[in-house]
Formats: C-alpha cells, structure tokens, sequence
C-alpha cells in the first residue's frame, strides 16, 4: 500500500462543489500526477469545513495549512510550491481581517477559536464516503460496544445522563425518548431519522449527512438496538442530491462490512436503514407529519398524543430523532455521559451547530458549547457584521423564531434563555440583520413562507397567516393603521392559541418578536409613512438636490421609465409617480445630488 | 469484501485503518509529537532531500516514533545540503546538516530517542521577524 506523506484536504459540501470543488480535485490530481507524486501525496474529499464564507476551502496535512477561495487554476501553484518545494502559497491563506496578517493554521482563526466540534467531528476530516475512514476515527465502535457488551437500559441510561436534548428544535430529551419507545410493547418498532431540513437558512442536517453519513446510521442502529427496532428510515428532502447519494453509498459500504443487515457483531441483532424522500414541505419537519408522508398519505400533522413513540409509522411505536442529536449519539458512548455534561449550561447540554447566514462577514457552520453568548457568535466567530455596518437583529429559529436585538447579545445560548428572550433554538439557523433590514419587511418575508408552507388543514394557521401577511403588507406600503398593529396582535396570538400543530404555534412569532423589540419601526411606518432602514420600496422617495446637481443629465439617461427630467446644466426633478424607485439615478450619480427619503 | 463479525474484528480494522487518518489527527497537535522539516528547495532535492524524507517517514514509522514529518522551504544552509530541523516536544529546534540516510537513521536513534547531540548540528545564526518583534 501506499504511504502516503501529505494529505489534501478539498471540501467537498454542497457550497464549495458549487464552486468549483471538483475542478480543484481533479486539477490536483492532475498536477500530482504529472510531477510524479501519486504515491506520496493523497487528495481527499471530505465534508463541509464550516468556513462556508471563504470557500472553496483546501487544507494541507500534516502541516495544516489552510488555503481559501481556492480556484480550480490554482491546483498547479498548490502542488508545485507547496508540495514540491515546502513552501505556502501566501495568496491563498486567511488573512485575519483585524491584524491584516496571514493566519496558515486553521485553529489560529478567530472563526476555529471558540468552537468545539462534537456533531462535526469528521466534517472536513474524513472522507465521507469510505467507511474505513470512518472506522479509524473509532466508527462503529460504540455500536459494537453497545450491543456486545451492554443492556438497552444501560445505553439508554448514559444518554439519559449526558442531558442530550433535541436538536432539531424542540428540546425534548432524547434519553426519555429512547425509553418511552422502548417500553411500549409491539411485534414492531420503527427508528426514524428526521433530516427534513426546511429553516430558511439552515443547513447544518445536511452537512453532517454529506460529511459523516455514517454517524448517523450507526447511531440509528444504537437506537434500534435500545427501542427494540430493527429497522430505520431515514426521512430526507429530495432537493438534498449530495447527502442523498452519500447517504446510499454508505448505508452499501455498512451493509457490505456486516454493520447493517442481519446478525451484526454476530450478536443476533439485526438492523438495516431505508432512505424515504421527501418533497420538500415545511410541514413535514413536525413528527406526525413526516410520518403521515412516509406513509404515502399527505403530509398533515396529527393531535398528540398518541406520540410516535406509542402509535408512529404505520401504528407502530417510532422513535423519532434529528440529524444532529442522532450525530452526538456515538460520541456520547465512547467518551461517556459526565463528559458531555459537563460541557454547556446547567439544563443545555453539549454543544449545538448553527449556520451563519445574514450580513455577518463569516458565513458558515459552526459548533459551539452551549451557554456561548451570541455576541462570541456574531462577532468572534462570525467576525462582526458586512461592510462595518452596525448590528440590528438576529432571528433564531427561522421561520418558529423570533428575533435577539442588541440587549439579548450577552445571554448564553442555550434552549431555556432563549424561550424567555422570546426566540427559540430551532435547528439553528442564524440570520444576522443590520441597519439597512427593515423589520416589518423581515416579518413579513417569514410569514410569506408560512403562508406558502402551511399544509390547510386548520383555519388558524391557514386563514390567518394570510391575514397577518396582507396586514403586513399593507403597513409596508404606507397604507397601514394603528388599528392595523392592535389587529396584528390580537390575531398572532389567536393562531398561536388554536393552531395544531407546531407550524401554527409558532408562525406568528416573527411578527410578535419585532413587534416587542422594534415598536418604534411599525409606528413609524403607519404613522409618519417612513421605513427607517430605507428598505419599503413604497415609502421611499428619490430626491435631486437643487443645489448639488449640474445637470449633466447622467440619471435621466440611465432611468428606465423617463421619470427625470430636466435641461442640460439646470437642475433636474424626478417624477415620484412615475418613479419605480430602482435606485439607477441614485448608483449613477457623480455629485451626491440624490438622496433617499 | 471481509464482514465484520465482532467487535474484536472491528478493533483490528481500526488498528489497520488508522494509517489512513493517523496523517490528519497528527496535524492536529503537532507540537506534543517530535516534528521534522526537511528543507526541500531546489538545491535540498538536488542533494537528495526527497530519499532522506521518505527514509525518515518509514523509519519513525517502523519505530512507532510519534512523528510529523513536513517538507519545508530553502532554510538557506545550502552549503549542509541535505538539512533537516528536528524540533523534540518542548524543546527548541536544532538543524542538522549534511544529512543522507546513513546520517538520518543515527539522529532518529541518538538524538531523536534517547536526546544525545550527534555531529553536524548547525548553529542557528538568525533570528526570525518574530521573534525580532519580541524585544
């Protein structure tokens, strides 16, 4: 065999093959070729890096070197300096944005420092689709553990003390799940993994299944092991090509080494995974309605009880998990319940992965402990806020969530905190405002989803969301009352009061979270008919200076509906009826003569 | 396609596949593993810098030595040609010149194992822009 001296490293997730990740494999592989070092030096593809924002991301082992934005031309220059000569290619390392200095090792980063990747140990390590890599950092051996050499309750009782909670957003603990399903008797039990992923925004299930699909299936597997279910599904989006194709070969490789199908360990215990796809509806994230869609009926939610856990996929007794919580599980038997307890807050356990998304200058995935504060999120790790501008929000928990102003910023992170801040964990997603966000306009574009994502099945949920997006609307356009606000209001909190299911529960949250925090930006659109961030397109007003302009007649050229208009070297007027606000004149303008008001 | 039968079975092929990632774990705490550059410019390749690397990485390798071994640009002795930087957990680094095979193999036993000095040590005679920025 090949001994390989240097390993590199390309990311492989959805992001960075968008641009271009496979021309970097294949161009390396190439130029490795050509200058003679195939048997010394191997190209790895592994999952995602987190560093989303500086991506394509390559890392150089064993001396770590961290290159980004990475073109495919740049393969030639990687290997002859680097791997020829030993030296770095300077251009391509991180340059701290604070210090201006190259950063070569990915740890020395301010995005690396705080984070602690539990859930995405083999994210950006392995390749995730060759099992032995997986078996070499200890894959499947807390599976072997398990079934050889322990008792359902014990397992179960190990992640009962870990503390694990829910990752997809709910924060039930996952132990007590494990039990409750394992106590109810039938012929026929069934482990579900939920990997419909809807958040605008997150897409933290999707890079563990890219990057590490086998954690997944062997944690699938404990779990049949401890419930009493021999067989698993897992539920995934179909607009999820890359996880889905990664998920197969693994699920092949684990059924080719005997760690799924029949008599694994020889221990008699039999397990094999199945993938269910889903079409891609909102909805279908809650349990009952996942299920109801694997079923092949439509994905409407249910009245609980009966939970999964008593009566789920086809009547009999499911266990339903998320991606992440199912990608702690082996970590948590191998290394032990005290050790992941005492990592987090004292009701939070762990650690929790969130993508960054927004106006925040590191875009990414990132796992950090729980009881990190948000500012050591947004500004430490995701290095502050685009273009210097001045942060406004956050909205957690996407569409369910609500939004974490300037006071919240110092609050630890964690499932309970950020209920009593008015938010919620949600799977995730983290989308960073700032000044230039208009929060009434945010709240809308939440509610538009659920108007579009709400399955119909109850009035609450499905007359009035609508009602709450055309009042939105309307306060967006200039038309809106005080009466509007009150009726805003009361309305929210009648949805949430009636609706069944979670969707429902928790749709009209955008709107009462800005609502609480940023009063002063609703009355202001209803009764001055001013947005202050400048972003209503309605209550904009594009106005020529008389005194700044030339009337060198540059924006009357570039306006696409001839609302300017004016004589050559006089100042000129803009139409605002005609007007369809596009901000040409204003980008065109050499003298600053155009304001916004 | 060899099944996994036990849990001793999956033991032993973790054993066996740890090479394949034992490369990127390293990388990840080079400083507690003993850490060799090998200087591997145009003039360390001319003098044969390529066979003592590899000569090196089998040889820790067969010794179970806990090792990086990194090539590294021209550290500027290419009078020494072949020279390697040997830098033992906490300790500072010492350059050895004129290293080829035979000479490698006694500075992973003497030096490298049991800490003796061996000829051909290069005096470090610079100072590098960080250090520099200390003072």
């Amino acid at each position: 065999m090949a001994k390989y001296k240097n390993h590199v490293l390309v990311c492989g997730g959805t992001g960075c093959r968008a641009s271009q990740g496979e021309e970097i494999v294949y161009n390396l592989n190439r130029v490795i070729e050509e200058n003679g070092l195939e048997q010394e030096v191997q190209v790895v593809r592994t999952g995602c890096f987190g560093f989303c924002e500086k991506g394509p991301v390559v890392k150089m082992v064993p001396d770590n070197t961290f290159y980004v934005q990475v073109s495919p031309d740049d393969a030639e220059e990687i290997v002859k300096e680097h791997l020829v000569k030993g030296r770095q290619v300077e251009r391509l390392l991180y340059t701290d944005p604070e210090t201006k200095k190259h950063v070569s090792e990915s740890k020395n980063m301010g995005f690396y420092k705080k984070q602690i990747r539990i859930a995405l140990r083999n994210c950006g390590f392995i390749n995730p689709e060759n099992i032995d890599e997986y078996i070499a950092r200890d894959g499947y051996a807390s599976l072997g553990m398990a079934i050889t050499e322990m008792k359902p309750e014990e397992v179960i009782r190990i992640i009962i003390d870990s503390g694990l909670r829910g990752r997809g957003g709910g924060g039930f603990p996952t132990g007590l799940k494990w039990d409750i399903t394992r106590k109810v008797e039938s012929d026929q039990k069934y482990v579900v993994c939920n990997a419909d992923e809807g958040d605008p925004g997150a897409f933290m299930d999707r890079s563990i299944l890219e990057g590490d699909p086998h954690s997944v299936l062997e944690a699938m597997a404990i779990n049949g092991y401890c419930t009493g279910a021999n067989q698993g599904l897992i539920y995934i989006r179909a607009e999820y090509p890359l996880a889905i194709s990664r998920l197969k070969i693994a699920i092949q490789q684990a059924r080719e080494y005997g760690l799924l199908g029949k008599d694994i360990f020889g221990t008699g215990f039999d397990f094999d995974v199945e993938l269910r796809y889903g079409a891609g509806a909102f909805v279908c994230g809650e349990e009952t309605s996942l299920i109801h869609s694997m079923e092949g009926l439509r994905g409407e939610p249910t009245v609980k009880p009966p939970f999964p856990s008593e009566s789920g996929y086809k009547g009999k007794p499911t266990n339903v998990n998320n991606v992440e919580t199912y990608a702690n599980i082996p970590v948590i038997l191998m290394k032990g319940a005290k050790w992941f307890s005492s990592i987090g807050t004292e009701k939070s356990k762990g650690t929790k992965v969130f993508a960054l998304a927004g106006k925040v200058n590191n875009v990414g995935l990132i796992e950090v402990p729980m009881g990190t504060t948000l500012r050591e999120v947004i500004f430490d790790i995701g290095g502050g806020i685009k273009d210097g501008k001045k942060f406004k929000a956050v909205q957690t928990g996407g569409p369910s969530g609500g939004c974490l102003t300037e006071k919240h910023l110092d609050i630890p992170i964690d499932y309970d905190n950020l209920i009593a801040s008015g938010s919620m964990m949600g799977s995730g997603g983290m989308i960073v405002m700032d000044e230039d966000d208009c929060m009434v306009s945010m709240a809308k574009f939440y509610l538009d989803f659920t108007v579009e994502e709400s399955c119909g099945k109850c009035a609450p949920c499905r007359i009035g969301n609508k009602r709450l997006y055309e009042m939105l609307h309307k306060i967006t356009e200039g038309k809106g009352t005080e009466e509007d606000l009150s009726n805003l209001r009361n309305l929210s909190n009648v949805i949430k009061d009636t609706s069944l299911c979670g969707l429902g529960q928790t749709s009209p949250n955008p709107v009462l979270s800005t609502m609480e925090n940023f009063w002063d930006e609703y009355m202001a659109h209803v009764k001055e008919d001013k947005c202050p961030a400048g972003q209503c397109k309605s209550l904009m007003q594009y106005i020529i200076s008389e005194e700044k302009c030339v009337g060198c007649t540059l924006c009357s050229r570039v306006c696409p509906v001839d609302a300017i208009t004016g004589d050559k070297k006089a100042p000129h007027v803009i139409n605002p009826t005609t007007c369809i606000k596009c901000g040409a004149c204003f980008e065109k303008c050499k003298f600053g003569a155009i304001s916004i008001q | 396609m060899t099944k996994v039968k036990s849990l001793a079975d999956l033991r032993k092929m973790k054993e066996e596949m740890a090479n394949k990632v034992q490369l990127r774990e390293k990388g990840d705490h080079p400083d507690q593993l003993v850490q060799v550059k090998v200087s591997m410019a145009t003039c360390g390749i001319a003098s044969g810098a390529k066979e003592v690397m590899n000569h090196l990485i089998d040889q820790l390798d067969q010794q179970a030595i806990e090792a990086v071994v990194t090539q590294t640009g021209c550290m500027g002795y290419c009078y020494a040609e072949p020279t390697i930087e040997v830098t033992l957990p906490n300790s500072s680094p010492v350059v050895f010149g004129y290293v080829d095979t035979k000479k490698a193999s006694e500075i992973i036993s003497r030096y490298i194992i049991r800490g003796e000095l061996v000829d051909g040590i290069i005096p470090v005679n610079y100072e590098t822009v960080n250090e520099k920025k200390k003072d």
